[in-house]
């Protein structure tokens, strides 16, 4: 049961049936809920004594640099599965990710940077953590182009995914640059190992922006593998019945 | 597991794989080259090797040591320590808003005759975030 279950979900048609009626609501669900979770950390949450209220863009900093990270390895996931087991569906959603990974990852730099001018005094330095997440941010342009430079995209999918399993070798780099060298990038805050270093005040609002950006950067996706189906089965009979 | 599945599933445990080993040895051979500072006493040990010359320049990171800080002539001074060691620093110029002894930072700058000639100072605000009125307890 569950390997049909399976198969029907993995079919593009029926996944499609499924974004199509829960993708937006999703989207506007946590689109609505990480704006309260930036009012919360904006003005009902006290300043930091070190850096003052300038540690306010922690509430997108972090959740963007999280995305950033977490995208390129369900991108690595989707992409094995559709090398093993040749799906479809699953070389789709890898090609959506890229695109939203990269927007993702160029807003974590840049928030990274507004950050930087008041606390360390510069916007960019060749630090370690610094470095590795601009290499995945070209990563991510690599990959975009390298798909849009095949002409037979089902040959575009296999180099695709080849080149981000290469490329997710970079993901733990990032995670331990603070900790396997000197970075002008503080360590972890939050880490599963140990206590949080942020107060409980910061910390709640913190973890409610996570959440509602992983919600909010699912939905996107959900939304662009749609558009992505529609795009590759254009001449499959279900799509031209729409 | 069909025979073919199988198959495929072992190349991508192979470019995974094969990739980590690339770039683990790297990023092995790079080492302390990819830090972003030295240390108080890398510095010193450093100059005592003739790594540096007098037009070199280099990060120094640490804390900044307590009540070694000091105007003269419109120059910075204060000290960088590891707790080890320290190094005398002279900078001309606008300090970053968290800049405090006691506290992290990194210098950008030239390392002569045991005094460090800084051109830039950076702030290395640490990981906690508390509200000013629980530091005071």
């Amino acid at each position: 049961m569950i390997k049909k279950f399976f198969h029907q979900f993995a079919s593009p048609k029926s996944f499609f049936a499924i974004a199509n009626k829960f993708g937006k609501p999703v989207l506007v669900f946590f689109f609505l809920l990480y704006f309260g979770a930036l009012v919360w950390g904006l003005f009902f949450t006290p300043p930091d004594a070190v850096q003052g209220d300038s540690y306010r863009i922690i509430y997108m900093h972090v959740p963007a640099s999280f995305m950033a990270q977490i995208l390129f390895v369900v991108m690595a996931i989707t992409s094995a599965v559709f090398l093993i087991w040749k799906l479809k569906l699953a070389a789709y959603v890898s090609k959506s990710i890229a695109p939203i990974g990269a927007i993702v990852t160029f807003f974590a730099l840049f928030s990274g940077s507004i950050w930087g001018i008041p606390t360390w005094g510069t916007w960019w330095q060749w630090d370690a953590r610094i470095t590795s997440t601009l290499i995945l941010f070209i990563m991510y342009l690599g990959l975009i182009s390298l798909h849009a430079s095949f002409e037979n995209k089902d040959k575009a999918d296999k180099f695709f995914s080849v080149l981000v399993l290469i490329g997710v070798v970079n993901i733990p780099v990032i995670k331990k640059s603070v900790d396997w060298w000197s970075t002008l990038h503080q360590s972890a805050s939050i880490t599963l190992t140990s206590k949080p270093t942020i107060d409980p005040v910061m910390l709640y609002p913190l973890m409610f922006s996570i959440v509602a950006f992983i919600g909010l950067i699912f939905g996107l996706v959900i939304l662009s593998s749609q558009n992505e189906i529609l795009k590759r089965e254009k001449y499959k009979s279900w799509v031209k019945n729409i | 597991m069909k025979k073919d599945r199988k198959k495929r599933l072992f190349g991508v445990l192979l470019i995974i794989g094969s990739s980590c080993l690339g770039i683990g040895l790297i990023l092995y051979a790079l080492n302390s080259n990819l830090d972003y500072f030295l240390t108080p006493s890398e510095l010193k040990q450093s100059d005592e090797n003739v790594v540096l010359s007098a037009n070199t320049r280099v990060k120094l990171g640490g804390m900044v040591k307590k009540d070694s800080f000091f105007i003269n002539e419109n120059k910075v001074n204060f000290e960088v320590t590891d707790f080890e060691d320290s190094i005398k620093v002279i900078y001309e110029g606008l300090l970053p808003d968290l800049f405090k002894e006691g506290k992290g930072i990194v210098v950008l700058g030239k390392y002569i005759d045991g005094i460090f000639y800084a051109d830039e100072v950076f702030a290395k605000h640490d990981e906690n975030y508390m509200p000013p009125n629980l530091e005071l307890n």
